[in-house]
């Protein structure tokens, strides 16, 4: 579970502003019933599933699919879909 | 120091020159079109440095004023009546925001039937919005009072806006002889504006204007009342120092022959000025009147309002606003409730008056103390509300 | 136009951990514009909506760069102050850097409520990208027709019965009356057109001035369909000539994507159950013809304008 940062109302910041990018802190990756499963096999780095993740979940590194953030993935399964040599598998998340 | 004869409106131009804002956006609307008319001159004539954007709405006026105060620049903006009715939804958003935008408001009556002359309905709707809410008697006061507004809302414990408010058309567009500051002096008084967190900032980005639900919504409103709460040591700090440099001073209120007074009236704007003559003649004749002038509204100086009609026994209170069916006008029910727990019960009347520009004369106002005496000698309080000059 | 590659060495302007629903075009469409606005420095404002709801449930935010959120109708009135104070610190040497300003409003935000403002940030000439991602209704609010729903599909307050069927008129186009403004950059794109997306965006930032870009963004949750045909949806509401990706420079229109052939409009409509009524029990013929004519209708004077104001 994500920590809580709430407060009392005499330490509430100023405006009530909120720090950039700290929804990181906050996981989505309960919400997934299916998970996809990255082939590194088969991938040909073409990063359709990176560019079009909702999520922000497929990680790249140096022009490279590195992995998939199970933290912050919700399981739609469009990378799956956009996958041109389905080198994505949808699995159900129990039977992992 | 220059005498000048200028309208409510040509001074509050003139302030705003003075303050030179970094941008003021704003929308025509009558009583307060001349203000930024006016400004619109100097802007096109090159004798400030303001960006000017000429909103298609109050409702996108005030909206431009929350990005560019949150972009920390110093922003103003001028309204009246159905503008700062239609700016009502963004009015709890820029003190939300912690955004100390600055608002001449020129008051007049609410639609419908339209009307264009003044009462306090406009700013009276507005009164629980969070916004710092100051009247003026008269001209020099709304000179006054705008530039002691800009330190009182951009002190970074405060970053609450301001409303500064004149009477339309009585102040708006009446001429006085006014003192009229130099420009170096007004400058230096309200200083340059470095704001304390901005959207401009790129290398420190954050988020303003979140989502927060029932475990964090409370607090964080909570916190900014007390902000607007704080204020109210800033507003009495910055009238000394006002004072120190302009000659002319300023409270929550004026006491006007009040502390002898045995029955007062409360009232704000420029009805006040007719109060004094009123409580001039009476005293003439024996009798123990004073007023009281409340210039700020919001933050509501209880306590001190309290201390001040202690001695009284009985106040009237002019209200120029209705609340229909509610327990008297706006002011009434502050006042009555600040002066409840007095160990001397106190009687407290409401007289509503002046609605959609009805002028009330001197003659009126001494009825109103003749009214109240009758009132409080048989002991009784029937008509708890009463209405001034209304045609029966 | 940046490759792919290129895009993942950027810093994108919007992460992980926001809560938008799983498979949201709108993701989507916020991911893909801040990565083509992520060479610059950029200051975003954003309507109330799905994208801001979703994105800034305090105390956690998405957005990695500044942004701001002041009602649901001023999003462009909000960016003018910003840009305006930017315009008059920048004058007074106060501020010293080079930024660009985005605001980012739905259907309902922009078509409706916050068309005002809009029209009003347009004509005064602020220069900003103002983004509409049109999931063709309130979706925030639980999926009621906006201006922007088509015809006959189903919405909370468009709902189809026993005698109606449906949203009873057209939507509203305000890409052409954004365009009708005479700003120099209008665009629409699509979310399933990655390509199309990026380099408008980076095309629309180069330019001074107010600009425009229309992406429709698919909804799985208001448009019934599963998660993971977001981008397939896109495509079909392209293919079919529903949805023409096209840009106008100023004032001269461009289409950018013409299908050889364009796909019967059935097969956009078929696979979203907000216009299961259409098909289900029986088909609606008529109806489906309306829709289709409609958008040969649209494609003909879109391709008219091509040709004569070019």
């Amino acid at each position: 579970m994500s920590k809580n940062i709430l407060h009392s109302w005499k330490n509430t910041p100023l405006a009530s502003r909120v720090e950039e990018g700290s929804s990181k802190n906050f996981k989505t990756g309960s919400w997934r019933s299916k998970k996809p499963v990255h082939n590194k096999e088969i991938c040909t780095n073409c990063l359709q599933c990176w560019i079009n993740c909702p999520d922000n979940a497929i990680k790249v590194k140096d022009g490279n699919i590195d992995k998939i953030d199970y933290d912050f993935c919700k399981g739609c399964g469009i990378c799956a879909e956009v996958c041109p040599v389905k080198a994505i598998e949808m699995k159900n998340e129990k039977d992992e | 120091m220059i005498k000048k004869a200028l309208t409510g409106n040509e001074v509050i131009a003139e302030a705003m020159r003075q303050i030179e804002p970094d941008v003021i956006a704003a929308y025509p609307i009558t009583p307060a079109t001349e203000i930024v008319q006016i400004f619109s001159q100097f802007v096109a004539d090159g004798k400030v440095k303001t960006e000017f954007i000429p909103a298609e709405s109050e409702h996108s006026a005030i909206s431009c004023c929350v990005g560019s105060s949150a972009a920390g620049a110093r922003t103003m903006t001028a309204t009246s009546s159905q503008g700062l009715a239609l700016m009502h939804e963004i009015l709890h958003i820029a003190p939300g925001l912690r955004l100390p935008i600055i608002m001449p408001v020129v008051n007049r009556a609410l639609s419908s039937p339209i009307n264009i002359h003044c009462d306090h309905s406009d700013t009276m709707n507005a009164r629980d919005t969070g916004w710092i809410q100051i009247y003026s008697e008269n001209v020099q006061e709304a000179y006054d009072n705008l530039i002691q507004i800009v330190r009182i809302s951009e002190n970074k414990n405060i970053l609450i806006p301001s409303m500064v408010m004149t009477d339309g058309f009585v102040i708006s567009h009446g001429m006085e002889n006014v003192e009229i500051a130099e420009d170096r002096k007004v400058k230096d008084f309200v200083g340059e504006y470095k704001p304390v967190q901005t959207i401009l900032d790129t290398d420190n980005p954050f988020t303003l204007g979140s989502l927060a639900l029932f475990d964090s919504y409370f607090e964080i409103k909570r916190a900014q009342e007390k902000a607007i709460i704080n204020s109210k040591k800033i507003i009495l700090e910055i009238a000394e120092e006002f004072k120190r440099k302009f000659g002319r001073e300023y409270g929550y209120f004026e006491k006007y022959k009040l502390d002898d007074a045995k029955i007062a009236l409360v009232a704000i704007g420029s009805i006040s000025g007719t109060i004094k003559d009123a409580v001039d003649s009476l005293r003439g004749k024996g009798k123990k009147v004073g007023l009281l002038k409340l210039r700020v509204f919001r933050p509501f100086p209880a306590e001190e309002i309290k201390e001040a009609l202690k001695n009284t026994k009985a106040i009237g209170i002019l209200d120029r606003s209705l609340s229909f069916s509610g327990q008297g006008g706006p002011i009434f029910s502050e006042i009555r409730s600040a002066v409840f727990d007095l160990k001397e019960k106190l009687f407290v009347l409401d007289y509503i008056y002046g609605l959609g520009g009805r002028d009330t004369t001197q003659k009126e106002i001494e009825e109103i103390f003749n009214n109240i005496e009758l009132e409080t000698r048989e002991d009784r309080t029937i008509d708890l509300i009463k209405y001034v000059g209304l045609k029966n | 136009m940046s490759s792919l590659k290129e895009l993942s060495q950027r810093k994108g302007g919007i992460t992980s951990g926001h809560r938008l629903c799983s498979g949201c075009g709108a993701g989507i469409m916020a991911r893909q514009v801040m990565l083509a606005a992520g060479n610059y420095k950029v200051v975003v404002a954003c309507a109330t909506g799905c994208l801001e709801v979703a994105t800034t449930i305090y105390p956690y935010s998405a957005w990695k760069v500044p942004w701001i959120h002041n009602a649901f109708e001023n999003a462009a009135a909000t960016i003018s102050g910003v840009e305006t104070a930017y315009k008059s610190l920048k004058k007074q040497g106060k501020i010293k850097k080079d930024l660009k300003f985005l605001a980012f409003g739905g259907d309902g935000g922009t078509y409706d409520i916050g068309l005002q403002s809009l029209s009003g940030a347009l004509e005064r000439g602020h220069d900003f990208l103002y983004i509409c991602y049109d999931n063709e209704a309130y979706m925030n609010t639980g999926i009621q027709r906006s201006s922007a729903t088509p015809k006959y599909a189903a919405t909370t307050t468009s709902p189809y019965g026993e005698v109606i069927s449906g949203k009873r008129e057209f939507r509203k186009n305000i890409t052409e009356i954004v365009a009708a403004h005479n700003i120099p950059y209008v665009a629409q794109t699509a979310v399933g057109y990655w390509n199309d997306l990026v380099t408008k965006v980076e095309k629309a930032l180069e330019v001074k001035g107010p600009k425009f870009i229309n992406i429709f963004t698919p909804c799985q949750l208001g448009w019934k369909y599963g998660p993971e045909k977001t981008l397939e949806i896109g495509k079909l509401a392209v293919e079919t000539g529903f949805w023409p990706l096209y840009e106008v420079e100023n004032g001269k229109y461009k289409i950018n994507y013409k299908p050889q052939e364009k796909k019967p409009v059935e097969e956009f409509l078929k696979i979203q159950k907000r216009f299961n009524h259409l098909f289900k029990p029986e088909r609606k013929e008529k109806l489906i013809q309306e829709i289709q004519d409609n958008i040969e209708k649209g494609w003909t004077e879109l391709e008219k304008k091509e040709k004569c104001l070019n």
